[in-house]
């Protein structure tokens, strides 16, 4: 495909953003005293900017490039990862996992592991955990590079290290807390420089009304009803109504439970934004802050996909074909921004683009800095050094991280939709995590080898799952079938990973259940308080005004994320 | 004293929203050809600029409550 030629206007906004950014590390670099501040900004950040990053933390590669793509290949159905997956499961990590989060005042979720299980269920936590980031971090870096290589005509190599550099000396200078005040930069970044793109699409096709037409054809084109790109519900009785390929049970449990209840609530690089803030309502509250702009991100992520797809079948030439005769989706929001953005808000839409990869790649790296240090370093490696040897470290973690991840980001290249891999690796990990979760949180009974051998259970369960059965025209291998017997074939990789997630959170949830029961408890009542939901006072929030409530709030982002999918049934 | 994330975020918008707001009076229209006949610059310009100034106006008030509550 043709480059996006950029003018001097389109450079000296990327500059400008680099300069603020860069800035913000070093206006901080003096409140990094001690490894708190490094890891945890002193647990002092105020609810709003801990909501706001969040999300943005969140908002990375996968989010930007995935969704758009989603969008493209299956429509609005794109939105339930919001109005299924992500609402209930933010809500949920706020109202009820939250208070033993931050109530336990462990530094990392692998350290609440250690302090209501025991170490055994820590290492492996923390060692995958560690694993996983650096290879996150790697593949948001990669989509960077490939993209600005296609779209731009920069070298690959050039923006690997580009990027590399930059999210290193913020991190390096200023911690979680410019890590946390990029994000929230990033994240207004993000909304102001797609926003125009959204408008200026919509107006051209007509509104909703002119989109859901093009998406008509797009739709009997792909032999489906013609409603199928622009209804989330109607077509979900049976996998072969919907592009997706899903029904409504194999959605609601799996992507909707398993698989965000499995991210949102026991993903540090999330967690750790809500464990920096200053109060336990606070740290309540911030998921429940970052759930009211994610309700309505699909406008802005999933909606160019479906405005590129529409006016690719209506017109042709919004979306580059690939080798194989398809679409390539992962290039539906360059192409838009290539087609309607002039020099100037051109320039802008490429640095939101810029900022998003670089918001998730900060997000990884701080939460492996964080869990390398306290869970890694100083557990096993050597405990019981000064604060300021364990400050240093984390600045080598920092810099090990971001090599790592450059080495990661020379290595991915086999899927062609990135959300489809990340959704595999968080399916075998975080899948199971979930049940460990809650079964820890919610059950006192529940015992240190049932948690280890449950997660084991859980992983392998996945494993297995994902080993025995394919979607269907998939060759065996890693999309799936690679042990030999292919017990069941799924519409879809999509539905395959959903029932992957709910293979694993049900081995492991039934495991850590029998296990706990066989096995005597590892920790007395006194050592549970703050760590389980029996155990703990209640929380008392009558002083509070009602909307900083968590209660209330929660409320507010069910009953909306309700009308919303309601509005596109 | 800790940074107030709004002073970058303003201070970045407000520079950047005046640069588009300028390049979208000075430059030539025939390049907002592709962005429907709109000029997109000049208008994205003045909504970044508003917000920018918002942004920096809140940063602003909340160091002023902060020094009053100190004296």
């Amino acid at each position: 495909m043709q480059h996006i030629q950029l003018g001097t206007i389109d450079y000296t906004i990327l500059i400008i953003y680099f300069v603020f950014v860069l800035g913000i590390g070093w206006a901080l670099r003096r409140v990094i005293r001690s490894s708190d501040d490094f890891f945890l900004s002193g647990r002092s950040i105020p609810a709003w900017i801990a909501g706001l990053a969040f999300i943005s933390a969140n908002l990375g590669a996968q989010e930007v490039i995935g969704m758009a793509a989603s969008g493209a290949k299956y429509g609005i159905m794109t939105s339930h990862f919001y109005w299924v997956g992500a609402m209930p499961a933010m809500v949920f990590v706020g109202l009820f996992m939250m208070p033993f989060y931050y109530g336990s005042r462990a530094r990392s979720v692998p350290e609440y592991l250690k302090l209501r299980f025991d170490e055994k269920t820590r290492g492996l936590n923390a060692i995958t955990f560690a694993i996983m980031t650096i290879f996150s971090s790697g593949i948001s870096m990669y989509a960077l590079a490939k993209l600005f290589e296609l779209v731009i005509g920069w070298s690959f190599h050039a923006s690997i290290m580009l990027s590399a550099v930059i999210v290193l000396v913020y991190i390096f200078l200023g911690g979680l807390t410019s890590a946390i005040y990029n994000e929230v930069l990033q994240f207004f970044l993000i909304v102001l420089g797609f926003l125009p793109l959204v408008l200026l699409g919509l107006k051209d096709v007509g509104g909703w009304s002119g989109l859901t037409a093009r998406l008509a054809t797009v739709a009997t084109n792909a032999g489906f009803a013609p409603g199928a790109w622009s209804h989330s519900w109607r077509y979900m009785d049976a996998p072969s109504h919907n592009p997706m390929g899903i029904e409504w049970f194999g959605l609601v449990m799996g992507l909707g439970f398993a698989l965000s209840f499995g991210y949102w609530c026991t993903d540090f690089l999330v967690v750790q934004r809500a464990m920096a803030v200053g109060s336990m309502t606070a740290a309540r509250r911030t998921p429940l802050i970052a759930a009211i702009p994610k309700m309505f991100m699909p406008l802005l992520v999933i909606l160019p996909g479906m405005l590129a797809i529409g006016l690719h079948a209506s017109r042709g030439g919004f979306l580059p074909i690939g080798s194989d005769g398809q679409p390539n989706y992962n290039l539906a929001i360059p192409m838009m921004l290539a087609h309607y953005m002039p020099s100037g808000v051109l320039g802008l839409g490429l640095t939101a683009l810029m900022a998003s990869f670089m918001s998730g790649m900060a997000g990884n790296v701080t939460a492996f800095n964080t869990v390398w240090t306290y869970d890694i370093y100083q557990s096993y490696i050597r405990p019981g050094q000064s604060d300021g040897h364990y400050l240093r470290v984390g600045h080598a973690a920092t810099v090990f991280g971001i090599l790592a991840s450059v080495l990661a980001a020379y290595g991915a290249t086999r899927f062609n939709n990135i959300l489809d891999m990340l959704q595999l690796v968080f399916s075998f990990v975080n899948g199971p995590l979930f049940a460990t979760f809650l079964l820890g949180m919610f059950w006192k009974r529940t015992t240190g080898h049932g948690a280890f051998y449950g997660l084991l259970t859980g992983t392998v369960t996945a494993a297995l799952h994902y080993g025995l059965t394919i979607s269907r025209g998939a060759v065996p291998g890693i999309k799936g079938g690679f042990l030999g017997a292919v017990l069941h074939t799924y519409p879809s990789e999509m539905a395959l990973n959903f029932w992957t997630a709910l293979f694993a959170w049900t081995g492991c949830f039934v495991a850590t259940l029998v296990i706990s029961l066989l096995t005597t408890r590892n920790k007395t009542d006194e050592e549970l308080v703050g760590l389980v939901h029996s155990l703990t006072p209640r929380l008392k929030e009558d002083y509070l005004p009602w909307y900083k409530r968590p209660v209330i709030l929660a409320v507010l982002v069910l009953v909306v994320s309700t009308i919303l999918n309601v509005i596109f049934w | 004293m800790r940074l107030d994330v709004r002073f970058p975020i303003g201070g970045m918008f407000t520079i950047v929203g005046a640069l588009l707001t300028l390049y979208g009076l000075a430059s030539d229209q025939a390049i907002y050809e592709r962005s429907l006949g709109i000029n997109v610059n000049l208008w994205w310009g003045l909504v970044l600029l508003v917000f920018g100034a918002v942004m920096l106006g809140l940063a602003v008030k909340s160091v002023r409550r902060r020094a009053n509550d100190s004296t």
